[in-house]
């Protein structure tokens, strides 16, 4: 009988300090995250940085997006969701993190968009057709094309941007951000500066939301 | 007389059951410890490290079955699996060593295993813990053996 409590106290021991130890390492990470975004804030928005939405907006949402990321592509509709529900008051900021094989041609085709004024329309055209263009996780921009048609692009146009010096030097230095701020999978989202503290749609949701109030409460308190 | 005779008989069979116990104590933290390894640190899990995780993980489940009732039978069961975990182990060590070649190595794809991902008090690795617990395992287990056969 005493042989049966030491082994279950055992047991539970054990588990105890696997619990303990797991919480430990999680809050050390999370603080260690935070550091590393306090420490390099100049990198989370730079001048190329394309947004969307009303710049005067209290809130502002950094996102690392890889074109080719299936996650990216999922939850692409939540943020536009969030920045409908509360219009003025959600800005988007665009970061390109092309983590998949050949994804950074994809970028590049996207920028060259930009120069047409269009971004946002391919962006989302290439999300909604992801799984023809990126069979296999692997980014294939001679697929892209077709899916642009309808969009008024001028795709010879966009062909020639593509290899502009100044297109290939923004994706070099958002993926140089992307490593500073320790952002290894994509879709990373920074809300006003704040990493998620857990992956997932409710943790985005609940950062936004929290932002939000402590926006209007600041704006109630200055008048 | 008789009684005495009853007394050190259970404290044999107590003294055997404690070394199978401290064996699995030695198997269960090293489980957990890969497990915290490789999912909470995220540590990638080289491909010889798979191979002393099937040997280490098992060791944590049937060695207990041998605790309730008290059985040394189970020393025949998982004897084998602590040896060749520890020969896994003892070649993996000797890889990070650097005694046994560069054109040896196994895992050329993925995470090579010769990476040194951890290294507590400037020399224990990782595999160098799996290469003491599976020796300890493995000691534990021959001593109960030993004991139980004199």
């Amino acid at each position: 009988m005493k042989q049966k409590t030491v082994f279950l106290g055992a047991v539970v021991l054990l588990l105890l300090v696997f619990a303990v130890a797991t919480m430990n390492h999680k809050a050390e990470t999370a603080e260690q995250t935070e550091q590393v975004v306090d420490r390099n804030r100049d990198r989370l928005i730079r001048m190329h940085s394309p947004t969307l939405g009303n710049m005067q907006a209290k809130v502002v949402i950094v996102e690392f997006l890889d074109p080719a990321c299936e996650t990216c592509r999922s939850f692409y509709p939540l943020v536009k969701q969030m920045m409908a529900a509360n219009p003025n008051d959600i800005r988007l900021v665009l970061r390109y993190a092309p983590f998949h094989e050949g994804s950074e041609d994809v970028v590049a085709v996207l920028e060259a968009a930009r120069k047409q004024g269009k971004l946002w329309p391919a962006l989302e055209a290439l999300l909604a057709s992801q799984a023809e263009w990126a069979p296999h996780h692997t980014a294939q921009v001679d697929l892209v094309w077709k899916h642009l048609e309808g969009l008024g692009l001028d795709l010879a146009r966009m062909r020639a941007d593509m290899a502009a010096p100044e297109i290939a030097r923004v994706i070099e230095q958002d993926l140089a951000d992307a490593q500073a701020l320790n952002v290894t999978k994509t879709p990373e989202f920074f809300v006003n500066g704040q990493p998620l503290p857990r992956f997932g749609y409710e943790p985005l949701k609940q950062l936004v939301n929290s932002a939000l109030t402590e926006a209007s409460r600041t704006r109630q308190d200055g008048r | 007389m008789a009684t005495t005779e009853i007394n050190s008989t259970s404290t044999e069979t107590t003294t055997g059951w404690t070394i199978i116990f401290v064996a699995w104590l030695i198997a269960s933290a090293s489980t957990l410890g890969a497990l915290f390894f490789g999912e909470i640190m995220k540590l990638p899990t080289c491909s010889l490290c798979w191979y002393q995780r099937i040997f280490m993980f098992p060791l944590a489940l049937i060695l207990p079955m041998g605790l309730f009732p008290f059985d040394l039978k189970v020393i025949r069961y998982s004897l084998p699996l602590a040896v060749i975990g520890g020969l896994v182990a003892v070649f993996h060590q000797l890889l990070v060593a650097g005694v046994i070649p560069e054109d040896v190595r196994p895992c050329a794809q993925g995470v090579p295993c010769s990476q040194t991902v951890i290294e507590w008090f400037g020399f224990l690795t990782i595999p160098l813990l799996s290469v003491i617990a599976f020796s300890i395992i493995i000691t534990l287990l021959i001593w109960a053996y030993l004991r139980s056969s004199k």
